[in-house]
This record gives C-alpha cells, sequence and structure tokens, in this order.
C-alpha cells in the first residue's frame, strides 16, 4: 500500500492537477477560468510523459563519451508538439472570447445563456402568427 | 512607461541581448534544450518588452504589420520548400540526406537546421502577431 | 524521380503550403483565394483517385517520411479503407469548394474571406492527414489541426451565436483530444512503439493489463465525443446550426466521418478483434449507444423548426447507423458501415448545401419558409427531395444501400432486434421530411415580409421583392453543386458495385482477413 503511494508518486501528481483542471473546464463559470483549467489540464498531460521518459540513472540524451545510460528523448519531443498545440489552442480560445466580450458584454456563462434565452423568446413572440406545422 | 528611467535603461541595455539568446537556443537545439519554437518565443519576448516599455505605436514602427503578415506565412514555406526540395533530389519527402550540401552527415545536420530557421520565422511573427491584435484593442 | 509514389506526402504538404499561400495571395488581391482553394482541392481529389487506383492493384502502400523505416519513422499507410476515406474526403471539398464563392460573400465579411480560404485548406490538410497517416501521434497532431481550424470556421461568420457555440466545442474538443493524448502515452509507455501496424504486433501479450485497458477507455471516449455519439454530441447542434453554410456543409460531410474512420482504426487495427469481443465487450456497448443515438437523433429532429438544427440532429442519428455497423463484427455490417461513410456524406452535403441556397436566395432560416418553394427553385427543391428520400432509404437511393447492408449483417449476426430499430428510424425520418416536403410542393408561397425574421439580408439584387411567383433558382455556381452531390445519390444509389467492392474489401481486411 505505502509503496504505490510513494513509489508512483509522479501518477498521484498528474492526477491531481489533472482532475484539478478538468473541475475548473466544467464548473467554473467565467469563461477566462475555463480556458486557465483547460491549460492546467493540458500541463498535467504533459508532467505526465515526461515522468515517464526518466531512467534510472540516466543522463541527458546528448551524446557524450562517459556516459553509459541515457533518458528517453521521446516523450520530450513528443511534448514539444503537445505544448505547441495547447499555445495554439489558448490563442484561438482567447480570441474566440474577445468576440464574445464585445458582442455580449460579459464574461460569464450563466450571464450569457440568459442574453441569449431573451433573444430567442422575443424571436419566438413575433412570429406566433406564422408557425403551422 | 518611457518615463521610467531605470526600466528604460535596461530594457535598452538588454534587448538586444535576448535577441541574440534566442538565436542561440535556436542553434544549440540539438545539444542543449532548446530548438525552433522556444528561440521563436524568446525573440517574440525581447519585441513583447519593447511594446511594454515604449508603447504600442512604437513598437509597431519596429514591427511592421506587412512584414509579420508575411513571415507568418514564409516559415512555413521554408519548412515545406525544404522537404519538397528533398523530393527533388531523389529522396523521400524530408529525407534531408539527399540534399547536395556534403556528405549524408553534414547535409543532414545542415537540413534540420533550415527546417528549425523556418519554425522560428514563423513562431516569432504569430507570437508578434497574436500580441499586437490582443493588446491593440480599444474598449468600446 | 516517379511523381506518382510520392502522392501520399503531397496530399498533405500541397493543401498546407497553399494555404498560406491563400493568405499571401489574399493580401495582393481577394479574389485570388477562391481560385488557388478550388485547383489545389481538385489537384489532390485527383492524387486521391490514384492512390486509390495504386492500392487497388498492388495492395497496401507504405511510404516512409524522411526515409526512416518504421516503426523508428513515421509511416502513412493506406490500405482500402484509407483509400476510400481520401476520395471522398477530397471530392466533398472539391464539391464544397465550388459552391462556395457565393455563399461566402453573403455570410462573411470581406475582409475575412482569405483568412476564411486559408483556414479551410488549412482543415483540409488536417481531415486528410487523419485519414493517410499510420502513427497514432501524427494522429493526434492532425486531430489538433482539424479541431483548431474547426473552432476558427464556426466563429468566422457573423452570427453571434457561433461565438459561444465555438467556444463550448473548444472546451469539449479539447478535452477529448487530451484524452486522446493520455491513451497514446499509456500505450507508448507499455510497448514504446507509436507505428499503429507495430502495436498491433506488440500488443496482444499485453491485452489484460490495466495499462491498456485504461488506455482503450480513454481512446474510446475521445473518439466519441470527437464523432458525436450519443452521450457525446452536446456540441454537435449549435455547432452546425449558427456556423455559416459552408462550414456546416464541409463539417458536417466530412469531420465526423473522419472521425468515424479513426475509431476503426483504432478499433480494429491497433487492437485486434478479439480485445473487442472477448476482453472488453466495448461492442456491446456500442451496440446499445448506437441504437440509442439512432433513434434519439430521430425523435429529436421531429421537434425542430430550423432547417440546419433538424439537419444536426439527423446527422447524430445517421452517425449512430456507423458505429451500430462496427460492432457486429461480420463482414456484411461493417461494409455497411464503410459505404454508409460515402452515402451519408452525400446525403448530408447534399442537405446542407440546398439548406444554403435558400439561405442565400431568401435569407431564412426556417422550416416555414422553405413553402411553396417548390415553384421559385425547383431545382434546388428538387435536390432536397432526393437528399431526403435517401435520408429515409428508398430504394434506388443511396440510404437504401447502407440500410440493407446493415439489416442483412445484422440478420447475420443474430440480432433480429436491430431490424425494427431500424425501420422506426426510418419512419421518423420519413415524418419529418414529409413534413417539409409537403410544405415544398404542396403549400402557397408566403411572402417574406409577413415570415421568419431574415437572419441575413438577401444578397439577391436582381429579384428585390421575392414574392413573385416567377421561377428564381439559386445562381449556378452553387446549384450545379448541389445537383452533381444530388446526382451522386441516385448514381450510386443504382450502381452501388462501385463503392460496395472497394468497402467490401475494406471490411475483410479490417476483421481480419488479408
Amino acid at each position: 500500500m505505502i509503496e504505490i503511494i510513494i513509489g508512483k508518486y509522479n501518477y498521484w501528481i498528474y492526477i491531481t492537477l489533472m482532475m484539478i483542471g478538468f473541475y475548473a473546464m466544467i464548473a467554473k463559470g467565467n469563461l477566462i477560468k475555463k480556458i486557465i483549467g483547460m491549460n492546467i489540464f493540458q500541463t498535467a498531460v504533459i508532467l505526465f510523459y515526461i515522468s515517464t521518459g526518466k531512467v534510472w540513472g540516466g543522463t541527458a540524451p546528448i551524446l557524450w563519451d562517459k556516459a553509459v545510460i541515457y533518458d528517453n528523448p521521446i516523450p520530450h519531443v513528443l511534448m514539444l508538439t503537445a505544448i505547441v498545440v495547447s499555445v495554439g489552442t489558448t490563442a484561438v480560445a482567447i480570441a474566440i472570447v474577445i468576440r464574445i466580450y464585445k458582442e455580449y458584454g460579459t464574461m460569464e456563462e450563466d450571464a450569457i445563456l440568459e442574453i441569449e434565452r431573451k433573444q430567442a423568446e422575443e424571436l419566438r413572440k413575433g412570429n406566433t402568427g406564422q408557425r403551422e406545422i | 512607461m518611457k518615463d521610467d528611467i531605470i526600466i528604460r535603461v535596461i530594457s535598452n541595455l538588454l534587448i538586444p541581448f535576448i535577441q541574440l539568446y534566442a538565436l542561440y537556443v535556436l542553434a544549440h537545439g540539438d545539444l542543449g534544450p532548446g530548438g525552433g519554437f522556444q528561440g521563436g518565443v524568446i525573440f517574440a519576448s525581447s519585441i513583447i518588452l519593447y511594446v511594454l516599455v515604449y508603447g504600442i505605436d512604437e513598437g509597431r514602427k519596429r514591427a511592421h504589420q506587412k512584414i509579420t503578415d508575411v513571415l507568418n506565412s514564409v516559415g512555413v514555406m521554408i519548412y515545406g520548400g525544404i522537404g519538397v526540395v528533398c523530393l527533388f533530389f531523389g529522396g523521400y519527402y524530408l529525407q534531408y540526406g539527399k540534399l547536395p550540401l556534403g556528405d549524408l552527415k553534414h547535409a543532414s545536420h545542415l537540413g534540420i537546421y533550415g527546417i528549425e530557421i523556418g519554425v522560428e520565422v514563423t513562431v516569432a511573427a504569430v507570437m508578434i502577431t497574436i500580441f499586437f491584435e490582443m493588446a491593440g484593442r480599444k474598449s468600446d | 524521380m516517379n511523381i506518382a509514389e510520392h502522392f501520399p506526402a503531397l496530399v498533405i504538404v500541397i493543401p498546407l503550403l497553399f494555404a498560406l499561400i491563400t493568405w499571401l495571395a489574399g493580401l495582393i488581391n481577394r479574389a485570388f483565394c477562391w481560385v488557388i482553394a478550388l485547383t489545389i482541392t481538385f489537384l489532390c481529389f485527383l492524387m486521391s483517385f490514384s492512390i486509390l487506383n495504386t492500392v487497388m492493384h498492388t495492395g497496401r502502400i507504405s511510404y516512409h517520411m524522411g526515409a526512416w523505416e518504421p516503426p523508428w519513422g513515421i509511416e502513412y499507410a493506406i490500405d482500402y479503407l484509407n483509400g476510400f476515406v481520401l476520395v471522398v474526403v477530397s471530392f466533398i471539398a472539391f464539391i464544397v469548394t465550388l459552391y462556395s464563392r457565393k455563399s461566402v460573400g453573403l455570410e462573411i465579411d470581406e475582409e475575412k474571406s482569405p483568412a476564411f480560404y486559408s483556414l479551410y485548406m488549412l482543415l483540409f490538410t488536417g481531415l486528410m492527414g487523419m485519414t493517410i497517416t499510420g502513427d497514432i501521434f501524427n494522429l493526434y497532431v492532425f486531430i489538433e489541426i482539424t479541431s483548431l481550424s474547426g473552432y476558427a470556421l464556426i466563429a468566422i461568420g457573423r452570427r453571434r451565436n457561433s461565438l459561444m457555440a465555438s467556444f463550448n466545442y473548444l472546451i469539449l474538443g479539447t478535452i477529448a483530444a487530451t484524452f486522446i493524448l493520455i491513451g497514446i502515452g499509456y500505450l507508448y509507455m507499455v510497448t514504446g512503439s507509436l507505428n499503429m501496424a507495430d502495436l498491433r504486433e506488440k500488443l496482444p501479450p499485453l491485452y489484460h493489463s490495466r495499462v491498456v485497458l485504461t488506455a482503450f477507455g480513454f481512446f474510446t471516449v475521445g473518439l466519441s465525443l470527437k464523432l458525436a455519439l450519443f452521450p457525446l454530441h452536446i456540441w454537435l447542434p449549435n455547432a452546425y446550426t449558427y456556423a455559416p453554410s459552408v462550414v456546416s456543409a464541409i463539417m458536417a460531410a466530412t469531420s465526423t466521418k473522419v472521425g468515424a474512420y479513426a475509431m476503426l482504426r483504432i478499433l480494429f487495427t491497433v487492437f485486434k478483434v478479439e480485445f473487442d469481443l472477448n476482453v472488453v465487450p466495448v461492442t456491446k456497448i456500442l451496440l446499445v449507444l448506437s441504437c440509442i443515438a439512432i433513434i434519439a437523433g430521430s425523435i429529436l429532429a421531429i421537434s425542430q423548426t430550423n432547417i440546419k438544427r433538424m439537419l444536426a440532429y439527423s446527422s447524430v442519428g445517421q452517425i449512430g447507423y456507423i458505429v451500430l455497423g462496427t460492432t457486429m463484427a461480420n463482414q456484411t455490417a461493417m461494409t455497411g458501415s464503410i459505404i454508409h461513410i460515402l452515402n451519408h456524406a452525400l446525403m448530408k452535403g447534399t442537405l446542407f448545401l440546398v439548406a444554403g441556397c435558400v439561405v442565400y436566395k431568401t435569407g431564412i432560416e426556417d422550416i416555414s419558409g422553405l413553402k411553396g418553394m417548390g415553384q421559385k427553385m425547383p431545382f434546388s427543391m428538387a435536390a432536397f427531395t432526393v437528399g431526403a428520400l435517401s435520408m429515409v432509404g428508398v430504394p434506388l437511393t443511396v440510404g437504401f444501400i447502407s440500410k440493407w447492408y446493415l439489416a442483412t449483417g445484422a440478420l447475420k449476426a443474430g440480432m433480429w432486434f436491430i431490424l425494427p430499430i431500424i425501420l422506426i428510424s426510418s419512419l421518423l425520418s420519413a415524418i419529418y421530411f414529409w413534413r417539409i416536403i409537403e410544405g415544398i410542393y404542396f403549400a402557397p408561397a408566403v411572402s417574406s415580409q409577413h415570415s421568419e425574421v431574415s437572419t441575413y439580408r438577401s444578397l439577391d439584387h436582381h429579384n428585390p421583392h421575392p414574392v413573385s411567383r416567377s421561377r428564381d433558382d439559386a445562381p449556378p455556381g452553387m446549384l450545379i453543386p448541389t445537383l452533381i452531390l444530388a446526382g451522386l445519390c441516385i448514381f450510386f444509389g443504382i450502381a452501388a458495385y462501385i463503392p460496395v467492392s472497394v468497402a467490401e474489401k475494406a471490411a475483410n481486411m479490417l476483421l481480419g482477413g488479408t
């Protein structure tokens, strides 16, 4: 039991971070907080990959005469790509939120849904004579 | 912030070194942490520091919109272009060994450098574009 | 240098480079963008057709990127399933690009049109890349390229509802893609390889280990969200309703199908069929979910009043058909599933393009706005009728072929309860489509001053008072692609042996044959 907690501490850290990010993405109402949660979520996965690449007694994966064991460089390379993807997604998300703020004047999801609901109500009220399905 | 003498003097001193460091990170990507993406971000951060100290209009004069618009695409085209050039010399796509730049090891090395330069140009231009788009908005 | 052997790489590189050249050309003159997009999609369609032809003659193609051998390098592996989906995706992209010029002029600001075409080509690159790659991390990269272009394309229009729809899709889509990344990490951790064919060899001794089961769970949930299988379809109705018409058409016709292809790859090529049947009863779970999707999609579509929202819910049902075929694990059902990838792309493409034509002419997206259009827009409404009959599954149309294969496959697997479900959903589709067709042909025209508030000011300056009953159809640039797709709905319903022969070989290969 103690071996599961102490021996695999990297997985516990990654799972805790991932759940914090996931909770923020789902439960928070402010759009910027959702984006921050998304960043935490993706960072947790990046940490997970890097932690699996470490080899006991290994040194940095650069050719050196005195080294025998190297770390695994592939997770690092994969995670460079994942970091770029994360940056791109955050940029697109923030651009959408800036436009949402200009159109609706607020960044809280509840207020935005309320405005949209009122708009749909007015659209429906203006057409009660034409509905014949 | 340009009235504050300490910030102005220090950033004037540091910005060229930050840009040089960006090129260093790009060139030593295979010997230490680094590479194209990281170098590009550091280069963009030097321009962002300039804008933070001197204001957006001054910063726009240093990084013209037309130049960043074109450089956005040029870097990716360098990357793709090197791959297509490898096709012309008889190899598979992105097989740098077939480039006529010396023996196999040197050609591979230089091919990877070319690609990383392309990546750095695009990443720096894109980061500067994103910053200017988001910072330049006047609140209505 | 034999260029034909480099087509697998060129079919990705050319749209990617020209996406950026489109942006640069747009800085000079905006009219170039459409021409470049059209030429490049046509070129890619020809290249993918040639690739499929080579595969049919010589078997599986394997292209090593950078001449690194797999499993150390990235490999592009094309077999029957791949080649089939490539041809479908590039053909639909070409047809929608042909259609897009006038529609984009109406629904998107003029100064954003270079950006639109650039994003469109990036979406196209991502879709082709997802289809052609043989390396699972490369699959993740292309999934993200597709998704990011999709989020930006949905938000690029003028409607402000599309922003919240795009943001919701972004949050959910990022969760799904990150789940796929976690699954890839677990598989890499345990086998050390990222190549699909190599994983197929290395995984069987590890089938009962917890890591592999968790990885499979993450893959299934992530891919189900991308392909909008029943409980995870929440993002789809809003995203397809409020996006510009061209974007709805291309995304409905291709991006969910490519997601279904990715799920087929993971379920049947990376993990063998024995895993799906014996170790984890995923086929039973997907069977239940797809049956619920088929019925729920049709029921939810009945109560909608907006055309595009109705078509979006109907898409949710049709995706249930595709997944249903994969769960029965016999060749006939799998053939039906693969052939439905082509058929649904044709049917939904037609229907969404007709909806775009109606929006272009009258600015109305509501079903009541279609009343009496049978006389005003005869060709578009004919295409709509063909698409609708095809969705219901009338013989001689393309929808009948896939339902036939699914039903025979279900009978062969001994699951007779699937037949009532297929029949009931066809009946429900008939209900909501017949309501519209009756309105089109048998009701008097409604003048546009009294009907639904127009979502878009109609750009049609030739006929400013469209109350007259004279013929006034969509411009030929928009009408001809619609009629081409509608014609193919009937053509492949009659000459079905052409795609079915490819689909049968693909199904055989997926289920473990040679």
